[in-house]
């Protein structure tokens, strides 16, 4: 990678400067968008305001509420990641498996995760269990598809190496497909922390009474968009650490392919 | 060459093996007749233009692949499918790459079962042997072809196999490297003397190192003759200059040269 130096800042302090522009130049309706100074004390005030005791109903509740959700998704991330890596090991090693369970997982997976949303709360109710329903099926998708990918794209000829030298179903299960498809399905784990964020998101503005999606909602009922704006930035930073996380386990975990690159 | 116990059977038979593939409808001849022995201990080159179906032969012996017709036999046995007995040197090495060199040389004992103790003396036996000592903990994406190829000998040499088969093991590496490899594998014949099946397009290097080399035909292959090489042993680089290597590589080239002529004239590919 070449050195980048600060130049990637050019880009949002220019936006960050037409926002501010805009709501000063009133080029937007007064009232409704707030300036970027009015989101930041907000937020400021949402993270280390005294809760309770002040007259704004969100003082002091940005970390219990930062983690509802992530405690959310990290549940129905699991789940997902629990049932969609093995699952999409057999679907790709086993072709009886794949033509019972692909076809319907081709043709649930484009309803909109959005579109489960009454059939999830008619089932599990206004609780958790409908959120996590949610964002753990968001996330299967990408993680299940990805890791039949990967499965499939194992190298034939390291197949023949390992049954050459005696290895049976489990072992070269275990010891050469699974570690073969491992970059797909941190491709998969990536796209589905993604998909999980939104879901929460969407869960927590309609089925539950507590996260982010929760104060999204009802921020914007009582009109506080300065909440809802510092709202969006916090759901975009928790997806961006989710991310990266991620991609610094898939680093660790990955370290030989890591070495492919550089050789 | 070493004198050799007398035998009743070849450790490796081809009875009149025939291999047809079909390819978007149409049936292809790859193999036509193939009949082919090799003694215990014998080192067996296959030498033959590329396309003339030389590696399905190999992998027929592997068990990757079945014969359309005839029979594969090790050890009196048919061939039902891949076994350690039958180490396989690929020609891209094929290694793991998830696993370090010793990972990948331990693969086929753990595999089997065995504990750390029962293998390790062979393992440095033969880290010493093929020269990566040292290199125990590098990835293979940290190696070079030569290394990589070494590796792919190692892991199959600690399974002690009865045949090893080796498909144009180094077909893939630099000239100096190849010769190193060649000298290599001399080495570790000399002192393990399994039966080898080793297929290669290289003149020299089937006569530097067999004892026999097979030419085959283009497609549909066939082997065309089977020639002794009768040079002494223990081998090294230097005699592909003598006079006795220099006479068999004419005769083989002869009968190479005869083989492009048929294929150019009946216009193959």
């Amino acid at each position: 990678m070449t050195r980048r130096g600060p130049w990637f800042v050019l880009l949002p302090l220019a936006l960050l400067a037409l926002w501010h522009v805009a709501v000063t130049s009133q080029w937007v309706l007064p009232g409704i968008i707030p300036a970027p100074a009015q989101v930041v004390e907000s937020w400021y005030k949402w993270i280390f305001g005294p809760p309770g005791r002040s007259l704004s109903p969100y003082s002091g509740t940005w970390l219990a509420n930062v983690l509802y959700s992530s405690r959310r998704v990290l549940q129905g991330f699991l789940i997902a990641a629990g049932v969609g890596i093995p699952l999409g090991l057999f679907i790709g090693w086993n072709r009886l498996v794949a033509n019972v369970v692909d076809p319907s997982i081709q043709l649930l997976r484009p309803v909109p995760i959005t579109a489960w949303l009454p059939f999830s709360i008619a089932v599990f109710g206004i609780y958790d269990a409908g959120a996590l329903f949610l964002i753990a099926l968001g996330a299967f998708y990408p993680i299940v598809v990805n890791t039949t990918h990967g499965v499939r794209d194992t190298n034939l000829l390291l197949l023949r190496a390992a049954r050459m030298l005696g290895a049976g179903p489990a072992t070269i299960l275990g010891k050469v497909v699974f570690p073969s498809a491992l970059p797909s399905i941190f491709t998969g784990l990536r796209l589905g922390v993604g998909v999980a964020w939104t879901a929460v998101i969407v869960a927590e503005m309609i089925a539950v009474k507590s996260g982010l999606g929760y104060v999204l909602w009802d921020a914007y009922y009582v009109g506080r968009m300065d909440i809802c704006v510092a709202t969006m930035f916090s759901v975009g930073l928790l997806g961006f650490l989710s991310d990266r996380i991620i991609l610094v386990a898939s680093r660790l975990v990955l370290r030989w392919r890591t070495l492919e690159a550089h050789a | 060459m070493p004198e050799r116990p007398p035998t009743g059977r070849p450790t490796v038979q081809v009875v009149d093996v025939w291999k047809e593939f079909v390819k978007r409808g149409r049936r292809l001849e790859a193999l036509q007749a193939i009949d082919l022995a090799i003694e215990p201990n014998e080192f067996a080159a296959i030498l033959g233009p590329s396309g003339c179906g030389k590696s399905t032969l190999l992998n027929m012996l592997a068990g990757f692949d079945r014969p359309t017709r005839g029979q594969v036999l090790v050890h009196g046995e048919p061939v039902e499918g891949p076994d350690p007995r039958r180490g396989v040197v690929f020609q891209e090495p094929a290694l793991f790459p998830w696993f370090t060199v010793l990972d990948n040389i331990t693969f086929g004992p753990k595999t089997r079962g065995l504990r750390s103790g029962a293998y390790q003396p062979q393992v440095d036996a033969l880290l010493e042997q093929v020269g990566l000592r040292g290199f125990e903990s590098h990835y293979p994406a940290e190696l070079s072809g030569g290394m990589k190829q070494r590796v792919g000998l190692a892991r199959v040499l600690i399974m002690e196999p009865q045949v090893l088969l080796m498909d144009e093991p180094f077909g893939s590496l630099d000239a100096q490297t190849r010769s190193l490899m060649q000298e290599l594998l001399l080495s570790v014949w000399e002192r393990h003397h399994q039966t080898v099946l080793f297929i290669t397009h290289d003149i020299e290097e089937a006569l530097l190192l067999a004892d026999s080399v097979s030419v085959m035909t283009a497609r549909p292959g066939r082997i065309k003759k089977r020639l002794a090489v009768e040079l002494p042993r223990p081998r090294a680089l230097e005699i592909t200059t003598s006079p006795l290597f220099n006479a068999l590589k004419r005769e083989v080239l002869t009968l190479i040269r005869e083989e492009s002529l048929r294929a150019a004239r009946e216009g193959g590919d």
